[in-house]
């Protein structure tokens, strides 16, 4: 029986009220759209946020076994290069694995899934990370600006331990433009919306949905929930009637108010967060769109209590802090320009320091045990020479030792609160703490590690560990 | 281990106006820095046999004998980021000791403002050097306030303690014709002035300046022979310690103490025989690259226990009048508070105002102290946990 065995979510801490950008455009096409979507921090991106994600989905879970990852997105920091392998590496995975990236279209979440079950099904692999984020950029004073959020999903597919089963799939290409972007566009372009909703949308879906309840003989009754991919709050509750789904009982709350339309991370988040709610024998319709339809029922098992212990979507919606304004969304999706660093290029540094700043190892001395990160050749403690184990530390939980707020250092959002940690079981951490108010810094706070961008120079971007208030 | 105990004499100083000196260049702030020494010491240049010149910008030798013509001789530039100036006095000290030369020049020099630079790099780090050990950036005020936020939340200390030192510092160097801020401020302006790096606020910081300042030297044994006046002064020990640079990785670390400052000093104290510097040593030129840097000297070098600076602080007994009952004064020149910081000049400057204390020639009558008879010196590059610190003790020959 192949499946999803564990699922994750990241929603970034930043909420921006669609009521503010529709202010700053208002007279014009300053319409604004309900509730509230997330903005991803200024240090984060597709590869961060998938990270964040992959590590809710593998809490518990040995990440020696995982020997595939798929990364899926229409906004991956590189146009060529992939990015699944910087997610494995900071997720420290093994490096006999295969790694692949999914890209160009919406349902590049779910095409990365299909893949993971038939490489699960035929054997040539055991346990497939999925992971799906995207960050896109509506058009200034468009509608997009206000519908899309960000946002990552992982969900870990086997066949054992399954918590949820795939019963059955289906799939259909389409070719239409309706949302789209070439290689040197910033914002995503639409075509008119009743003609994609329309065309696109609706009539894919619903055409994807029929065949599949007609293949397998199933009506909407006989299912528990449906977690279906919305164009847009109001499209959402018109495909559910359209096909049938009671709105009130049925359908899974599309995240749509809360999060936002995050893209090819979008349809399995809903999922995600379905499968959080899901009781054993459920059986869940599940939907996403892009040049095409995936549909597939799933079954959650009796293992699907699993599931808990996670943050997952509704821990993430949860956690959050208000963006103060606009202006800060135009600053960290750098559309006010770019933040100029000094700096050199750094290739050869990234690539020879990765197990210290990507994987988050510290050396462990093996003559008097102590634990320092970054790596240390030569112990400070006793001296001890290469004899050392690399132990990985992006997991443990840190306390504030002290820090200051530095606001002579450039930075998007100053000040930069520069800290000295002490990490739980040993060692010293020293970096930046992200998604604080500044204001509530204090000596002794608790504090998680969080992958993030620290800079881009040279169109390289350099990741590493920076600290943050727990989530 | 010989004892360089003084075996060596400085026996002419210079040293330029501080501050943005957009009207000079580089050479222009080493010829003006010689020529004060070289009038001062009562020689021409082709009597200087060898020279050592301190810059952390200047590379080579070269910019030296550029600006000033030497005649071939050995030039050696040396770099040991703030410590830079006092390395090139360290280097040319141990050369006359071992009897290469006679008559060295040791001058360091900056010239900071022609790049526009802002305080403390603003830049931060970005990965560069043998070795990234911290990708993260962060300014100087960044890294030092690390020390700030740990001595308040350990011992009480306050932002009021650090703007004393700061108010203190431009008291004395408004009163210094070479210095680059000539005013005096108050604790409540201090307090009130914008933040840089929480807790240092404005007046907590140095600036950055254009600046140089040059030494004389020669053997003890030598002054009479070559002709030199007598209000020479000597060189009691010199130091230099280099630390590991684990502040950020080793536990122990506390954030609460400057390792290599307590370390270049007790090689001072050793060195020089002081049993009890509060009492034995009359100044104190420090590195006050920010003011919680110049506190934790108080109680790093042995001036009063660690924790208790405040209660010096308040008692004002590293002042002026501190001094006069019976107290030391750090930073009677003004330090880097009023001076800006051309990294290579500093050390050199930080000699040249002991030594014009000792002979009684303080460049206005109203910061001239009574009676001094040793002064120590005191620069540190890189950040708590990661120091490079010079140090340097000069006063009367033979007491």
């Amino acid at each position: 029986m192949v499946g999803i065995t564990s699922a994750g979510a990241y929603v970034p801490i930043y909420r921006l009220a669609r009521g503010d950008i529709a202010r700053v455009w208002a007279g014009g096409r300053g319409v604004a759209v309900a509730g509230e979507r997330a903005v991803a921090n200024f240090d984060e991106d597709t590869i961060s946020m998938a990270v964040e994600a992959s590590i809710d989905c593998l809490k518990g879970i040995d990440r020696e076994q995982i020997d595939g990852l798929y990364f899926a997105s229409t906004t991956a920091p590189y146009r060529e290069k992939q990015s699944a392998t910087m997610v494995a590496e900071a997720l420290d995975l093994r490096r006999e694995i295969f790694t692949a990236d999914f890209t160009d279209s919406l349902r590049a979440g779910t095409n990365a899934m299909r893949a993971a079950i038939d490489a699960v099904k035929a054997g040539s692999a055991k346990k497939v990370l999925v992971t799906a984020a995207d960050c896109r950029l509506g058009a200034l004073q468009s509608e997009y600006e206000q519908n899309f959020g960000d946002g990552a999903v992982a969900i870990l597919i086997s066949n054992s331990g399954v918590i949820a089963s795939v019963e059955g799939s289906y799939s259909h290409s389409n070719d239409i433009i309706d949302l789209w972007r070439t290689d040197t566009n910033t914002f995503v372009n639409a075509s008119e919306d009743r003609f994609s909703v329309t065309y696109g949308y609706l009539e894919n879906v619903q055409e994807g949905v029929s065949k599949l309840l007609e293949r397998y003989n199933l009506s909407p009754k006989d299912f528990a929930k449906a977690a279906l991919y919305a164009f847009d709050a109001r499209r959402h509750l018109e495909l559910a009637r359209n096909l049938g789904f009671d709105a009130k009982t049925q359908l899974q709350d599309s995240l749509f108010n809360t999060v936002g339309n995050t893209g090819a991370a979008y349809a399995l988040m809903i999922l995600a967060a379905t499968l959080e709610e899901a009781k054993a024998g459920d059986r869940i319709l599940f939907t996403s769109y892009g040049d095409g339809c995936d549909a597939y029922i799933l079954q959650a098992t009796d293992k699907i209590g699993k599931l808990k212990g996670r943050k997952g979507i509704k821990g993430h919606v949860a956690s959050k802090l208000p963006l103060p304004d606009y202006t800060k969304y135009l600053r960290y999706r750098s559309l006010l320009g770019e933040l100029a660093l000094a700096g050199e290029p750094v290739a050869t540094i990234n690539w020879r320091e990765r197990n210290w700043s990507v994987r988050c190892h510290g050396s462990k001395c093996r003559e008097c045990g102590k634990i320092e990160w970054p790596i240390q050749r030569i112990c400070a403690y006793c001296g001890a020479k290469d004899n050392y184990d690399e132990v990985r530390l992006s997991d443990k939980k840190l306390t504030l030792t002290t820090f200051s707020k530095d606001s002579l250092a450039r930075s998007v959002d100053p000040p930069i609160i520069v800290c000295i940690a002490s990490i739980e079981g040993g060692g010293r951490f020293y970096a930046h703490m992200t998604d604080r108010d500044p204001d509530k810094v204090e000596v002794g706070m608790p504090l998680e590690l969080t992958f993030r961008r620290l800079y881009s120079k040279d169109d390289i971007h350099t990741y590493s560990w920076k600290m943050r208030p727990i989530r | 281990m010989e004892s360089i105990k003084d075996k060596v004499a400085i026996v002419g100083m210079g040293c330029t106006k501080f501050g943005e000196r957009f009207d000079v260049g580089g050479f222009d702030l080493i010829i003006e820095s010689a020529s004060e020494a070289l009038e001062d010491a009562g020689i021409e240049l082709k009597d200087i046999q060898a020279a050592w010149l301190g810059s952390s910008g200047f590379s080579t030798g070269q910019p030296l004998s550029h600006a000033l013509k030497l005649n071939y001789i050995p030039v050696a530039r040396v770099e040991n980021a703030c410590g830079t100036g006092l390395e090139a006095i360290r280097g040319a000290a141990y050369a006359l000791m071992a009897k290469a030369y006679d008559i060295v020049l040791a001058l360091g020099v900056e010239k900071l403002k022609d790049r526009g630079r802002g305080g403390g790099g603003a830049e931060g780090e970005t990965g560069k050097g043998p070795q990234p050990s911290y990708g993260i950036q962060a300014t100087a005020p960044g890294r030092y306030a690390l020390a700030a936020t740990k001595h308040f939340a350990t011992y009480g200390t306050e932002r009021k303690h650090l703007a004393m030192i700061s108010v203190k510092s431009h008291h004395n160097g408004a009163r210094n014709p070479r210095a680059m801020f000539r005013r005096e401020i108050t604790v409540e302006q201090a307090l009130n002035a914008p933040m840089i790096a929480w807790p240092l606020g404005l007046f907590d910081c140095c600036g950055v300046a254009d600046g140089s300042a040059a030494a004389i030297m020669c053997r003890t044994e030598d002054v009479k022979k070559f002709g030199f006046r007598d209000d020479f002064i000597t060189v009691k020990a010199l130091a230099n310690s280099c630390g590991q640079g684990t502040g950020k990785n080793r536990e122990d670390y506390d954030f609460l103490h400057w390792e290599e400052t307590y370390r270049a000093s007790q090689q001072i104290y050793q060195q020089a025989g002081i049993k009890d510097p509060r009492k034995e040593i009359d100044i104190v030129e420090c590195h006050d690259c920010f003011s919680i840097a110049e506190l934790m000297c108080y109680e790093d070098m042995g001036f009063c226990q660690k924790g208790t600076a405040k209660d010096d602080i308040e008692a004002g007994s590293f002042t002026q009048e501190g001094y006069e009952r019976g107290g030391v004064a750090f930073n009677i020149g003004g330090g880097l508070k009023s001076f800006g910081h051309p990294i290579g000049a500093s050390g050199c400057r930080e000699t040249y105002e002991i030594y014009k204390e000792i002979q009684g020639k303080a460049q206005e009558p109203s910061r001239q102290l009574k009676n001094v008879e040793l002064g120590m010196a005191h620069s540190q590059g890189g950040h708590p946990g990661n120091f490079v610190c010079n140090m340097a003790l000069y006063g009367i020959p033979g007491k």
